[in-house]
C-alpha cells in the first residue's frame, strides 16, 4: 500500500513539472494544442515507467558494491542511465511511427528530445537519492509520468483558451506561458504535505 | 561560413558569438532551452554561480569535442555520441564538486546530474557544433553558457535579497543585505524567529521555486518590450 502512496505523491504533491520543474523545455514547447500534449504525455509515462526499473536494476546489480562486479562503479551512473533512456526513447519513436504516423509527425523533433527531457533523467536520479526499491521505483516512475501527463494536458488546455485573450504584445507566447506555469505551480503547492498513509493503512 | 584563410582569432564574428546569446539570442528567454535547472537552483546566488560555472564548462568543452570529431560521427548514432561526451563532462564536474565543496554539492543534489539533460547543451551541439569549426564552437559554448548564467544570477540575486535578506549566503563572502538572520544557509523558506525581529520580514513567495517562473516571465516581458523583433507573433 506504500506503493499507492508513492504513486499519488509523485503524481500530485511532488509533481515533476509543477513542484520540481523537470522537463520544462518540452512542457513549454509542445503544449500549444491538447492533442499533441496528450501524445507526448503518454510517451513520457511509457518511457518513465520502463526506464525506472531498468535503471534501478543497473544501479543495484551493476554499479553498487553489492553488485556482480563487487566494485563501486557509481561514477558510471550518468552514462549508463542516459544510454538506457536514449535507447528506450528510440524504441518509443519506432512504435509511434508504426502505430500513429500523424502523431509522429506532429510531435516532430520533440520525440527524440524526450531523451533530454529532465523529467526522465531526474526521475532516475531521484530514485537513487531516495533509495527506492524495485516496486517503489516502478510506482514512482508511473506516478511521475502520470503527473507530467496531467500537467501538460491541463496547461495545453489553458493555452488553447489563451489564444482568445488580449495579452500585452511583449508578454505573448513565452512570457505568459512562464507566468501561467507559475500560477499552476502555486495551485499545486496547496496539495503539498498531504499524506495518504493513515487512510491507506486502515 | 565562408572558409577564409587567416581569419583573426578573435574578430567581430567571434565577438558576436559571445555577445548574442547574452542578450538577443539568450538561451533561456529567447531560445527557451535549459529552463528546468534555471528554476530550481536560483534560490541562492552562490548556487546559481556554481551552476552557471558548471554549465559553461560542460557546454564549452562539449561543443569543442563534438566539433573536433564532427566529421567522424555517423549521423544515426550522433545523439548517443553527444550524450556520452556530455555525460563524461558532467561526471567530471560532479566528482570535482564533490571533492572540493561538499556542502554546495549536497545543495545542488540532482541538478548537477541534470546538466546532461539540460536542453541548452544538446541544443547547441545539434544547432552549432555539428556544423562549425572547433574554436567558434568553443566560443559559442561559452557565450551560451554566459547567457544562461546571466539569467540565473539576475533571478538568484532578486530571490535571495528579497526572499532571505542575504547575498552570497553559503559562500566565503556572504553578507546580510536586509534583515538579519543567523542561519544564512537555511534552505527554502526562512521562517525562523529571528528574521521576524528585524524590520524586514522575508518574502515567502520569493523563497519558493515558483517565483523564478514569475521573475523569468517578467524578464522576458522587459526584454521583448525593449526589443520588438523578439515578440511572438503567433
Amino acid at each position: 500500500m506504500e506503493l499507492v502512496n508513492i504513486f499519488i505523491k509523485s503524481a500530485f504533491m511532488e509533481n515533476m513539472v509543477l513542484a520540481f520543474f523537470l522537463g520544462m523545455c518540452s512542457f513549454l514547447a509542445v503544449s500549444k494544442t491538447v492533442k499533441t500534449a496528450i501524445g507526448l504525455g503518454l510517451a513520457v509515462i511509457f518511457v518513465l515507467g520502463i526506464t525506472m526499473p531498468i535503471n534501478w536494476l543497473i544501479n543495484t546489480y551493476l554499479l553498487s558494491e553489492a553488485g556482480i562486479f563487487g566494485l563501486d562503479l557509481t561514477f558510471l551512473r550518468f552514462i549508463l542511465f542516459i544510454a538506457v533512456i536514449a535507447s528506450m526513447v528510440q524504441l518509443v519513436e519506432m512504435i509511434i511511427e508504426k502505430v500513429s504516423p500523424s502523431l509522429y509527425n506532429s510531435l516532430g523533433i520533440f520525440l527524440p528530445l524526450i531523451t533530454v527531457n529532465c523529467a526522465i533523467m531526474g526521475g532516475s536520479l531521484f530514485m537513487v537519492s531516495r533509495e527506492y526499491n524495485l516496486p517503489e521505483s516502478v510506482a514512482y516512475g508511473l506516478g511521475g509520468g502520470f503527473g507530467w501527463f496531467l500537467a501538460i494536458v491541463a496547461f495545453a488546455a489553458i493555452r488553447e483558451k489563451m489564444a482568445y485573450s488580449n495579452v500585452p504584445a511583449p508578454l505573448r507566447g513565452l512570457g505568459i506561458a512562464f507566468i501561467l506555469t507559475g500560477l499552476m505551480g502555486l495551485a499545486f503547492m496547496s496539495l503539498a504535505g498531504i499524506d495518504f498513509t493513515p487512510f491507506i493503512a486502515k | 561560413m565562408a572558409d577564409k584563410e587567416k581569419t583573426p582569432l578573435f574578430g567581430p564574428k567571434e565577438k558576436r558569438l559571445l555577445w548574442d546569446p547574452i542578450n538577443d539570442n539568450n538561451p533561456i528567454t529567447v531560445q527557451v532551452l535549459g529552463v528546468c535547472s534555471a528554476l530550481a537552483v536560483t534560490s541562492l546566488v552562490y548556487k546559481s554561480v556554481v551552476m552557471a560555472i558548471a554549465v559553461i564548462f560542460v557546454l564549452a568543452f562539449a561543443n569543442l569535442i563534438t566539433s573536433l570529431i564532427r566529421n567522424y560521427i555517423p549521423s544515426q548514432v550522433r545523439m548517443i555520441a553527444q550524450l556520452v561526451i556530455i555525460a563524461t563532462l558532467v561526471t567530471i564536474v560532479e566528482l570535482t564538486l564533490k571533492a572540493t565543496n561538499y556542502a554546495i554539492y549536497k545543495e545542488l543534489s540532482v541538478f548537477i546530474g541534470l546538466i546532461i539533460t539540460n536542453c541548452i547543451v544538446m541544443g547547441r551541439l545539434e544547432a552549432y557544433a555539428l556544423a562549425n569549426k572547433p574554436w567558434q564552437s568553443f566560443l559559442d559554448g561559452i557565450g551560451n553558457g554566459l547567457g544562461y548564467g546571466v539569467i540565473l544570477i539576475i533571478v538568484g540575486v532578486i530571490r535571495e535579497i528579497f526572499g532571505k535578506g542575504t547575498l552570497f549566503a553559503g559562500s566565503p563572502i556572504q553578507m546580510n543585505i536586509i534583515g538579519k538572520s543567523n542561519d544564512l544557509v537555511q534552505y527554502w523558506i526562512n521562517t525562523s524567529g529571528d528574521s521576524m525581529m528585524s524590520w524586514y520580514s522575508n518574502n515567502g513567495l520569493l523563497a519558493l521555486p515558483v517565483s523564478s517562473l514569475f521573475l523569468i516571465g517578467i524578464l522576458i516581458w522587459w526584454q521583448r518590450g525593449k526589443n520588438k523583433k523578439l515578440i511572438d507573433i503567433s
